[in-house]
């Protein structure tokens, strides 16, 4: 077998930019998933049992459904109520509707895991709901949660991939197009793996380091 | 300063209490003891309505407590609570565990709430731990941070629910210390308690507690070595 990675030379440019791209798709899509995440989790923990139900609705609908068909009916299926967004934001809609319902779990299950009386003795002082939740239980749960979050943030660098499908030139894209282009049946595709293996490992050894510092504090 | 009127408290077909009635008096201390699955905590619980009761009313100050949020938020920060388990914020430091409600609450600056909290220190015995995370302390260090963190809103009255019971025994004495000298002091108190010796030396007023309802009540020493209900006679003839 011989591997020819000479193309290289001439498109490591195309792998740098699909990168770049890539990072925008996961890092808006994380942020906003984040942001809609916490809204979710907590309407799922509301006493009020429709704001329950739409969250939990919310919740199976998305994670019951494969991603690449959310692509396609944001991207083309919404044009038919008059929602044409460019591929970049139907990119960034779809990771971010998808991160906000894993996200929803993970913080979910990060609030319910502190102790009933942080929130009790955090009431007792007069903190209203919202105030126990943003100054008592929430940094603490964050905490608790930084690895499965770490585990969200990768999933969605990975499932940025599936995006290419309706042109963004992330790092899958460029690589399909210099397959095709080449005639190079594999190569493109070892290094697209590499580069979003770059890119993962990087971020998983980040988010150790911020979780080691958290911990010493 | 709080009248409890027909309270009662229900979870589901479980009814934890059964009617109280009682008045807490300025400057009383009133000790409440109990079998365990009396309803003595839950009793205490109802009175800042971290239990909401089930029918019945608790009037603090001449108010009517009602379930609603906002009224609650400023009733509470007349009425400290100190938790068996502590409940301290660990991510917080000693220092910001007393400032958070005065700071949030009260609007009060940052220098005026860390000098009344070291004074709240001070008093607890505690003024070298101000910078000390909770999970450095002992648990009796830890409780008298408790009871400086509910001090520091300037509470009208201080709950205690059952304040020494998760300590080892050698750590109840410097607890018990505290809300003595709390007591001399003048706070109105309402402690949820086992310890009998505490409770006749400082109590003003003793409720025993037994199913769901207040079954005698009076002047500790005399409830203590003299109780008249045959439940009372019961329970203290096991625990002294």
């Amino acid at each position: 077998m011989n591997l020819d990675f000479s193309f290289l030379a001439d498109h490591w440019q195309s792998y740098a930019s699909a990168a770049w791209i890539t990072l925008q798709l996961s890092f808006f899509g994380v942020l906003l998933g984040t942001i809609l995440g916490i809204g979710f989790a907590l309407m799922r923990l509301s006493g009020i049992w429709v704001v329950r139900f739409l969250a939990t609705a919310y919740i199976e609908l998305v994670r019951g459904t494969p991603m690449l068909v959310q692509i396609f009916i944001i991207h083309y299926g919404l044009t038919q109520f008059g929602l044409d967004f460019a591929p970049f934001q139907s990119g960034i809609i779809a990771l971010t509707i998808n991160s906000a319902a894993y996200m929803a779990e993970v913080f979910r299950a990060g609030i319910m895991a502190i102790d009933k009386g942080q929130t009790e003795a955090a009431r007792s002082l007069g903190l209203s709901k919202g105030m126990a939740m943003r100054y008592i239980v929430l940094p603490q749960a964050f905490r608790n949660m930084l690895p499965a979050i770490g585990n969200e943030f990768i999933i969605i660098i990975k499932d940025s991939s599936l995006v290419s499908v309706i042109g963004i030139a992330e790092i899958m894209y460029t690589a399909r197009t210099l397959q095709g282009n080449l005639f190079l049946p594999l190569e493109p595709l070892l290094v697209a793996a590499g580069v979003y293996f770059i890119l993962t490992f990087t971020l998983s050894k980040l988010l150790g380091a911020l979780e080691r510092k958290l911990r010493n504090q | 300063m709080i009248k409890v009127q027909g309270l009662r408290k229900s979870f589901g077909k479980l009814d934890i209490l059964k009617g109280i009635d009682t008045e807490i008096r300025q400057g009383e201390v009133v000790v409440v003891i109990g079998p365990s699955g009396s309803g003595k905590s839950t009793f205490l619980r109802c009175l800042n309505f971290l239990e909401v009761p089930t029918a019945g009313e608790i009037v603090f100050e001449g108010q009517k407590i009602v379930n609603k949020q906002s009224e609650l938020n400023a009733i509470r920060q007349k009425m400290g609570m100190v938790f068996q388990h502590f409940n301290l914020f660990p991510h917080m430091s000693v220092m910001e565990n007393l400032t958070l409600g005065p700071r949030k609450l009260k609007n009060m600056s940052k220098d005026k709430a860390e000098a009344t909290a070291v004074d709240l220190l001070r008093s607890v015995g505690l003024e070298d731990k101000r910078n000390a995370y909770p999970d450095s302390l002992s648990g009796g260090q830890k409780q008298r941070i408790a009871i400086a963190r509910a001090l520091a809103m300037q509470p009208d009255v201080m709950l205690f629910d059952e304040p020494t019971s998760a300590l080892d025994p050698e750590m109840v004495g410097e607890v018990l210390d505290v809300m003595k000298k709390l007591a001399q002091n003048g706070m109105t108190m309402v402690i949820v308690t086992h310890e009998m010796g505490f409770a006749r030396e400082v109590g003003d007023r003793l409720l025993f507690m037994d199913g769901g309802n207040i079954v005698e009540e009076g002047v500790p020493r005399e409830v203590l070595q003299n109780p008249q209900h045959p439940r009372t006679q019961d329970f203290l003839s096991k625990v002294l």
